[in-house]
């Protein structure tokens, strides 16, 4: 299962690497990870999304993470309403037959044309990463030539629409 | 007005080298010893050592530094202090540091580090601690800025003896301490990501509460964390009050009176029948203080299978890791039994649970065949236990001649018993009995090693004889490595791939060439012979006893079996057939 986790952490040289050494020894498998700074000088906000067996892994990466001095809060907000948002470029094949075709077919996701050559341009795309795949899957037949994508990173909404579904492990 | 004043004071404040801030953080933390080994790295510090009136113990190896200092930390309860040069001199203390970190040793270990501007590129004895040491220490600093470094102390000695206790490394690089900077050690310890709950959350107690008023087979397994909270005397409180059987960890042994009625013994691979039943049959489970190690617990599916289990942990990562948890009780041991104490709950009816324990107990002992021709390893620690009154601080490495002591030795008295749990590190016996000694000078030390283990540390016989500690070091020689032996013998066909060792050096005369008395014993009344003349010096001794090569350890639980399915509970009636 999918888990989105966000903390905030003290910006020290070394965070980072604490953070995804402890993932390495105890053999959790991170899809993405996005780190910046947060409004409060000094701490940092990264955002994680791992792929486990069960909820107990889950709770166990968030205590884990919890141990370590330098992270200040940790929340596992998949269950809770949120806005999740990646961003890619996407590097496109393309011939002068072709390319209005592609400023068509971006036009319903959003997405925008931020560099264009005589063989290819770049698309630029924010959203939840399901949209990204789909768009991605879709330029795919006009020869994609690379692709960035930053991971995702998250935030709870302002209001919970069902607050009772946010899940604590247990008192503590 | 008064804020004025400090600040004038800050300001009054001479400057110091950061070699001389580290020795004056030491004397502010009542730093009592001092286990280390000078390089360049570390040369200004040595510098300001050399005059400062703190006691520092040389050891030959690095490693023999971090073991001393953990012997020192699991006896006086204080952190352990280590000084390594860097490169090679931070590289040895790794086993150290891990060992630290599996087992809950408050450690501040300071490694020396290249100058910062050549840090990156490859210099002399540059070593990436940091990120060695990352994943085996509880937290870690490098120090960039000389003007943090008072507070990098004061942090690390706070990090390592609060909450879950554990190693915390210091790397400093040559110049920071050789730079200046005003030192201010009268500050507070701010760390917001760093607040362990010490207190136990009032409705879980009462769960708790509930649950063992309606137990029929109650049972409490007793880690290490008892003894880290200094809470023996509750837990022995609790379980009278409670009438609860007492089980204990390898690492908890002490924490619980060996001879008490309620004690059913030590859990897990080589553990008592009694004990490893009772966690099989139990309905419910208080583990206080320890982690369900796979030594312990035996293949999960099979643990506790009917158990509501209970787990009273400071570090709550712990709870629900190997084993899922009904009740979680995130607290200092010693909060959470002091709490339970004072609810004085309904008393559970368990006089069948009480009869069966007690039948076990008497009809599966802990045995072993007597044979007087030998020196039989169990009866070696019997009688060291009978000569010492079981008083003794004991020390050992890891194989089979520390579960016979686990087993063997009863433990009446917390805080008694030293031994490598987590890590199973070989050649920690020798140099964790001279922390051990020196942090109870007036007690009987007694490192109970295997021929094996003991050549890892066995320079260290150096430092026994300089400070003249009267530390008895007992060799049990089985000319192997024991517990490789033993599984070879068991899983692998008696295919003995490299751990037979007949030929061993002279352990007598080896002591000798360290100006240590030391003497033989190849029979039972040889051993008792040496023994006594042994602890009648009060100076150190090495006692080379040559036992049985092809003894096993029993009872045992195979890997990947359930502690029910023991083996060899009863050796002696086996043995007769």
């Amino acid at each position: 299962m999918r888990r989105i986790i966000t903390m905030t952490v003290n910006n020290r040289p070394g965070v980072l690497n604490r953070i995804t050494g402890l993932f390495t020894k105890r053999h959790y498998n991170i899809e993405s990870i996005t780190v910046g700074h947060t409004e409060i000088e000094g701490i940092s906000r990264m955002t994680f999304v791992v792929n486990v067996e069960d909820e107990r892994i889950a709770e166990q990466i968030t205590k884990q993470l919890n141990k370590q001095i330098d992270v200040l809060k940790v929340n596992d907000i998949t269950d809770q309403a949120i806005v999740a948002r990646e961003l890619a470029l996407i590097k496109v094949a393309v011939n002068s037959a072709v390319r209005q075709e592609i400023y068509t077919l971006i036009e319903p996701f959003r997405a925008s044309v931020v560099d264009v050559s005589r063989d290819s341009l770049v698309v630029q795309v924010t959203g939840e990463p399901e949209k990204i795949e789909a768009l991605i899957d879709l330029l795919k037949p006009y020869g994609i030539k690379e692709v960035a994508r930053t991971g995702t990173t998250a935030f709870t909404r302002g209001s919970q629409k069902n607050a009772a579904s946010y899940k604590t492990p247990f008192i503590i | 007005m008064a804020k004025m004043k400090v600040e004038e004071q800050r300001k009054q404040r001479t400057k110091m080298s950061g070699a001389l801030m580290l020795i004056e953080a030491l004397k502010a933390e009542k730093v009592e010893v001092i286990f280390g080994y000078p390089g360049g790295a570390v040369l200004p510090i040595y510098d300001k050592l050399y005059d400062s009136g703190l006691f520092h113990v040389l050891t030959r190896h690095e490693q023999g530094a971090i073991h001393a200092a953990e012997g020192y930390a699991r006896i006086s309860g204080k952190p352990g202090v280590v000084i390594a040069t860097s490169g090679p001199g931070a590289t040895n203390i790794v086993t150290g540091l891990t060992d630290a970190m599996m087992d809950s040793i408050p450690l501040v270990v300071f490694t020396g580090q290249v100058a910062s501007n050549v840090i990156g590129s490859d210099a002399f004895q540059e070593a990436d601690v940091l990120g060695i040491t990352m994943p085996i220490t509880k937290h870690s600093y490098q120090v960039r800025d000389i003007q943090e470094l008072p507070r990098i102390i004061k942090e690390a000695f706070h990090i390592a003896t609060t909450g879950r206790p554990g190693p915390v490394l210091i790397d400093i690089p040559k110049d920071m301490t050789t730079a200046e900077g005003e030192f201010d050690y009268e500050q507070d310890v701010h760390l917001p990501g760093y607040q362990p709950t010490v207190h136990p959350n009032h409705l879980q107690i009462r769960k708790l509460v509930e649950a063992v008023s309606q137990a029929k087979k109650p049972v409490i397994l007793a880690g290490a964390g008892v003894l880290h909270a200094n809470a023996s005397k509750e837990l022995r409180q609790y379980a009278e009050q409670q009438n609860i059987p007492v089980i204990h960890t390898l690492l908890g042994l002490g924490g619980f009176p060996a001879n008490h009625p309620l004690f059913l013994g030590m859990a897990g691979m080589h553990g008592t029948y009694t004990a490893n039943m009772a966690l099989y049959e139990c309905d419910l489970l208080i583990n206080i203080g320890a982690r369900f190690d796979d030594r312990v617990t035996g293949n999960l599916k099979y643990f506790a299978p009917n158990a509501t289990v209970a787990h009273i942990d400071i570090d709550p990562a712990e709870i629900g890791k190997n084993v899922p948890t009904k009740i979680p009780i995130v607290s200092d041991a010693k909060e959470a039994l002091k709490e339970l104490i004072h609810q004085d709950g309904k008393r559970p009816d368990i006089t069948a649970w009480l009869a069966q324990l007690a039948e076990w107990k008497t009809n599966y002992p802990l045995a072993y065949e007597n044979d007087v021709q030998t020196v039989k390893p169990q009866k070696l620690i019997e009688m060291i236990y009978e000569l010492t009154n079981g008083e003794a601080v004991v020390t050992t490495d890891v194989g089979q001649h520390q579960m016979w002591t686990a087993q063997y030795y009863k433990f009446n008295r917390p805080h008694r018993w030293v031994t490598s749990g987590g890590l199973g590190t070989m050649g920690f016996g020798l140099p964790a009995a001279i922390g051990a000694q020196l942090a109870d000078k007036q007690a009987t030390v007694v490192s109970i090693v295997g021929d094996a283990g003991f050549q890892m540390t066995l320079q260290e016989l150096s430092v026994i004889q300089e400070l003249n500690l009267p530390i008895k070091v007992v060799i049990v020689n089985n000319q192997s490595l024991g517990m490789v032996r033993q599984w070879q013998e068991i899983f692998y066909d008696k295919r003995y791939s490299h751990s037979l060792v007949p030929n061993q050096p002279d352990f007598v005369k080896l002591a000798e060439a360290y100006n240590i008395k030391a003497f033989r014993a190849k029979t039972e009344e040889e051993a008792k012979e040496v023994l006594k003349q042994a602890f009648s010096l009060s100076e150190p001794v090495l006692l080379d006893f040559h036992v049985k090569a092809d003894e096993n350890v029993y009872p045992m639980v195979a890997p990947g079996k359930g502690l029910h399915e023991m083996v060899g509970v009863k050796p002696c009636e086996e043995s007769l057939q």
